[in-house]
């Protein structure tokens, strides 16, 4: 009872979502909505192990994210459809369906290789440093994007959306909606088993005394390079997702900003604890997405109290001042997240009685 | 084959000898000690014995087995444990975890078992847990196990840190200062543990200790240093009346 819960609830959601979208229940607004968060989820989760559950100060989620949305995209594009600069597809477009979870893992994997580039100046470095060199690996990720003029340089990168359609030519189903939550339910199992294992806790070890650690039996380098992989890599999967639900990518969605958002939700949540990282993921896509109907809302709030002049109106982009505002706020009253390092059956030790997660 | 041997040990810090020309044998389970005024070069040997400071010349043979270039993980798991002067425990996690993780040389499985929680990875766990309880019950720590070692008193947290070091299952245990911060009843509780370790787990001590009553009623073998080089060594009686000693801890009566 206690061990089936878990995947019980993840299935009544799953079909829920899955067939409300079908018979359309939901438009696509709210559809899009629920990806971003999936992938938002993947991205904090997975972010959390280099910066909650290591330590590290890691500030490049991002190159590992386009990574993956640029060897995912050219892939299926390069396979499955007729593009200008590619050529007619290698194979049958039908076969998109069954193929499109190995195009994902392969831009994991190539994510996860780049990831382990990284990985190995963290060898020696710790805090600011690392963060420099990420901003810097960041950095080459991008520009090299840019400067590569046959997937498309500054100006982007599309064909995903005709993926789509193939696959919905085949089977007609919401594919996207379903890829992207079963990759949500694999990333935050996958990091739950390997942090609870005597192995991933040797990560935990590193983060509390590294030299205690090192002379303690565990092979710190060795650690470090698979929590960099994995890291990267999940961040390569949730990249993959992010082209195919939006149809178009290009360098400058994958700068610096997309990094503190992952920076933003891991420290919202909690350094360390995988529940808050999931749940700043949710709130934080849900922040971003409320605040396009609350500052209209604002404004004529403030505009009916004759607080602002007639001719200025509030834009989108006070979104950016309201958003630091929230963590300026947080950092100053709980620095230590929403959740610090406790996971929810910490929190509330009666929950455990109703799931066992593992 | 001595257990371990170490020749004419060298470090330089730059300009700073911090150790010269250092030799040491444990034939099989001595309990030795180390001892020096602050800053003798104590821990330095130390550091350079468990792989965390590379000497800048002279050899360690563990067990037949030169350790240079050694990672420490890997002078670890050749059999050498030590403890810290500073206790340096892993303190937001629990006790028994502390134990677990210090088996990390022989888990036996990869990631991907402990992803896909294979046969294999239940096995090592159960394994090192069995473990972990055999030697928190061997020191009497069991109903702490689930304490974090940050809310325990400062003489347990020593006694911990001590029963993560055995849990490697060394042969060598390396006692970096145990009785710094404690009480006179933990002190007297030291000495008793650290005799009943060497008799019991049947290993190598080597210890630095300033408290002359723990060295002198433990060790069996001494070894003064100053200033990086060995100025005495002998049994206890020999050192306490050795005249360079004396003057090394109190200071030359002609200045």
């Amino acid at each position: 009872m206690q061990r089936l819960s878990i995947p019980f609830l993840l299935a009544v959601l799953f079909t829920a979502l899955v067939g409300m979208s079908y018979y359309e229940y939901m438009d696509l607004y709210v559809q899009s909505v629920i990806m971003f968060m999936g992938v938002n989820i993947i991205l904090s989760t997975s972010f959390n192990i280099i910066n909650g559950y290591m330590g590290e100060f890691a500030c490049g989620h991002a190159a590992f994210m386009a990574v993956g949305a640029y060897v995912t995209s050219v892939l299926n594009v390069l396979l499955f459809t007729k593009d200008r600069i590619f050529g007619p597809p290698l194979l049958d477009p039908e076969l998109a369906l069954y193929f499109f979870p190995f195009t994902l893992l392969a831009g994991g994997f190539i994510a996860a290789l780049v990831g382990a580039l990284v990985a190995i100046p963290s060898f020696k470095t710790r805090g600011d440093y690392l963060a420099i060199i990420t901003i810097a690996a960041n950095y080459i990720v991008t520009s090299t994007i840019i400067n590569m003029d046959s997937i498309g340089g500054a100006r982007g990168f599309m064909g995903m959306k005709k993926i789509i359609f193939a696959m919905e030519d085949v089977v007609y189903l919401p594919w996207m909606l379903i890829w992207v939550l079963l990759s949500t339910f694999m990333t935050v199992w996958i990091i739950r088993r390997y942090v609870s294992s005597t192995y991933g806790k040797g990560i935990i070890a590193i983060h509390q005394d590294e030299v205690a650690a090192e002379i303690m039996s565990v092979n710190t380098n060795k650690m470090k390079m698979v929590a960099f992989m994995l890291s990267s890599g999940l961040a390569g999967i949730a990249g993959g997702l992010f082209a195919h639900i939006l149809g178009y990518i290009n360098p400058g969605s994958f700068g610096i900003l997309k990094s503190t958002e992952c920076l933003v939700m891991v420290y919202l949540g909690g350094m360390g604890s995988l529940s808050g990282a999931v749940l700043s993921a949710v709130l934080f896509t849900l922040l971003l997405e409320s605040l396009r109907f609350i500052i209209p809302w604002m404004d004529q709030g403030l505009h009916f109290m004759s607080l602002l002049p007639d001719g200025y109106h509030l834009s989108q982009v006070w979104k950016w001042v309201i958003i630091p505002m929230i963590l300026v706020l947080l950092m100053q009253f709980r620095p230590e997240g929403i959740m610090g390092n406790k996971e929810l059956s910490d929190i509330f030790p009666r929950l455990k009685r109703l799931y066992s997660f593992k | 084959m001595p257990l371990l041997q170490i020749q004419n040990l060298t470090k330089n810090f730059g300009g700073l000898c911090a150790v010269s020309d250092l030799s040491v044998t444990f034939e099989g389970r001595e309990l030795m000690g180390l001892i020096g005024p602050n800053g003798a070069g104590k821990t330095t040997v130390f550091n350079m014995t468990s792989g965390f400071y590379q000497p800048s010349e002279g050899s360690i043979t563990f067990n037949g087995q030169n350790t240079a270039g050694m990672k420490p993980h890997q002078v670890t798991s050749l059999g050498i444990a030590r403890t810290f002067q500073n206790i340096r425990l892993w303190h937001d996690m629990t006790v028994l975890d502390n134990i677990r993780i210090s088996q990390h040389h022989h888990l036996g499985y990869s990631f991907w078992d402990s992803v896909l929680r294979t046969r294999r990875y239940s096995q090592s766990e159960k394994r090192i847990t069995s473990a972990a309880h055999e030697i928190l019950e061997a020191l009497d720590l069991r109903r702490y196990e689930n304490e974090l070692p940050r809310n325990l008193p400062y003489g347990l947290q020593r006694k911990v840190e001590i029963a993560r070091a055995l849990s490697v299952k060394p042969r060598l245990l390396l006692l970096d200062e145990p009785a710094a911060g404690l009480n006179s009843v933990d002190v007297a509780d030291l000495i008793r543990l650290v005799r009943w370790i060497h008799k019991e787990f049947d290993i190598a001590i080597w210890m630095i200790e300033h408290q002359m009553t723990v060295v002198m009623s433990l060790c069996t073998w001494i070894k003064v240093v100053d200033f990086g080089s060995t100025i005495a060594e002998g049994t206890p009686e020999e050192i306490r009346n050795n005249p360079q000693v004396i003057k090394a801890y109190l200071g030359d009566e002609n200045i």
